[in-house]
């Protein structure tokens, strides 16, 4: 399970202060465990959103927004108001921001951070990675996450080691993660994002389990296994 | 001295470039050093270029202050996190080391210990502005320095790098937060680099070309293959297939390259890769005569 916690209200503003209509999005799984992404907390974030004047065309809260293929299909159903939303914004953990932003070409916002629990992953990731830094930034990547889609992890653009649009470190398999981002935002005629993105600094220290997630029952149960080695 | 003092009063500034030995023997390299001594306004010192482990650039840039050779210290971000960059940074401007280029570096995967740990907890950007924060007297996390380097920044752009638009959006990015001068990678396609300065130039920061002297045809197949950024034309890698005396043909390309771009941009750093002794016949032959 991965643990979310909903950004602050003002920050998701500086997100969509300039759309005309945004769709919701939440997840019944990890995100609605960490009360940030079922159905109730869809409904408030609905509710602060309004009483700010953003008007919201629909919502929808999918099972596991990690798994592209229910996403489409729970989208799929949604297609009219999906059309009128300039955006969304997906209120869950790192994994489901990008794979929902893979599946729309739309521009997709995170609502939330993801914080480390030392490991302990989602139910059904595809090729999307969180690295659980609790300070996600896919706002200014279109959705893709340099700090795992890149190898060397870079936060403020690309390094000039690509060749030919692929990484140095593996260029037969691995594309370079900031000419992903680049491709995406062009298509999307939000380049611009890559200009006004604040300078990036990681806080590593938010990489590490937060002490009062320790003491949660989903800690203590993989605490419990791990410890209970068969003989 | 700061190179950004000779940008300011209108010169052409020439630098080179030196590498520290695999091992404690730094003889050679301040031989290289001393060959390009009086034809170039400073050497730059690589950081364990390519990620293979050598000598530090930090201490081959004193060894070169103490015997009057303007280092440029190349610092990157690969073995480094951001307590080790402000210390080093602060080491360098002890010895008397004023200009620094602010480089990501590459992937450990390159080099000659491919299962280190790739450190980058900075880059390039990130780092130009750490060593802003110090020379206005503060470390990064706001503390006061008991007294503050006052550093030329200086970085890297790619001119040959497609799409082109956002290597100008980081180039912006490392102006914002400090540099006051670029170098570029390798340059053999000269409309490429004129195209290039046609959108670069409008920011303001001078620029000094890339020079790589060819030293075979081989080489310039090699980096057109694996080097990002680089694109020997094959016109170019005719002429050294065509030589009879490759070193003359290198240093002809390599001058005529830089009267071909001199006009267009404000310096230019000539990466020799071991012919030093060839870059003063490189100088005579583009126009550029000594340093000072």
């Amino acid at each position: 399970m991965l643990i979310t916690e909903r950004k602050p209200i003002d920050e998701i503003m500086t997100f969509i202060a300039n759309e005309k209509s945004v769709f919701l999005l939440g997840c019944d799984g990890c995100a609605a465990a960490s009360g940030t992404g079922g159905v109730p907390e869809i409904q408030e974030l609905k509710n602060e959103l309004e009483g700010r004047g953003v008007k919201v065309v629909g919502w929808k809260v999918v099972d596991f927004l990690c798994q592209k293929a229910l996403i489409r299909n729970a989208l799929r159903t949604h297609a009219d108001a999906l059309s009128r939303a300039e955006s969304i914004l997906v209120s869950t953990c790192g994994i489901g921001i990008q794979a929902t932003a893979t599946v729309v070409d739309k521009a997709v916002h995170p609502a939330c951070d993801t914080l480390s629990l030392g490991g302990i992953r989602g139910e059904w990731q595809g090729e999307e990675r969180c690295a659980e830094c609790g300070q996600c930034f896919l706002e200014f990547t279109g959705g893709i996450c340099p700090l795992t889609a890149c190898a060397k992890g870079l936060v403020n653009g690309p390094c000039g080691g690509a060749k030919d649009g692929h990484c140095e470190v593996e260029p037969d398999v691995r594309r370079c993660a900031w000419e992903v981002i680049y491709e995406r935002l062009e298509r999307q005629g939000r380049v611009d994002l890559l200009r006004r993105s604040p300078l990036q600094f990681k806080d590593h220290a938010r990489m590490q389990p937060p002490t009062q997630l320790r003491g949660t029952r989903r800690w203590a149960v993989d605490m419990r296994t791990t410890e209970d080695v068969v003989q | 001295m700061k190179l950004s003092e000779l940008f300011s009063s209108g010169k052409f500034v020439v630098t080179s470039e030196v590498a520290p030995p695999k091992g404690v023997e730094t003889g050679e390299m301040l031989e290289n050093a001393e060959l390009l001594r009086s034809r170039v306004d400073a050497v730059n010192i690589t950081d364990q270029q390519s990620s293979v482990m050598r000598l530090g650039s930090l201490v081959a840039s004193q060894l070169l202050k103490a015997r009057g050779i303007e280092p440029v210290f190349q610092l990157t971000c690969r073995d480094r996190n951001r307590i080790a960059l402000q210390s080093d940074l602060l080491s360098a401007w002890a010895v008397g080391v004023e200009n620094v280029l602010c480089l990501t570096g590459d992937h450990v995967a390159l080099g000659d210990f491919p299962d280190a740990k790739p450190v980058f907890d900075l880059d390039s950007v990130s780092l130009l502005s750490t060593a802003m924060a110090l020379n206005a007297g503060k470390d990064l996390a706001g503390n006061e320095l008991e007294g503050a380097p006052d550093f030329c920044l200086g970085a890297v752009v790619t001119p040959g790098a497609d799409p082109l638009e956002p290597q100008l959006i980081k180039m912006e990015k490392k102006i914002a937060a400090g540099a006051t001068f670029f170098q570029t990678q390798a340059v053999f396609d000269t409309e490429t680099f004129a195209r290039f300065m046609e959108r670069a130039g409008t920011l303001g920061i001078p620029v000094m070309v890339g020079i790589i002297l060819l030293k075979s045809p081989g080489m310039a197949r090699f980096m057109n293959k694996n080097v990002a950024g680089v694109h020997v034309p094959d016109a170019l890698i005719a002429e050294m297939a065509a030589a009879a005396d490759r070193p003359a043909a290198s240093i002809e390309i390599a001058a005529r390259l830089i009267r071909e771009v001199r006009d267009v941009c404000q310096g230019v750093h000539i990466m020799p890769l071991g012919w030093e002794k060839h870059v003063p016949a490189v100088l005579d032959s583009a126009g550029l005569p000594g340093a000072g």
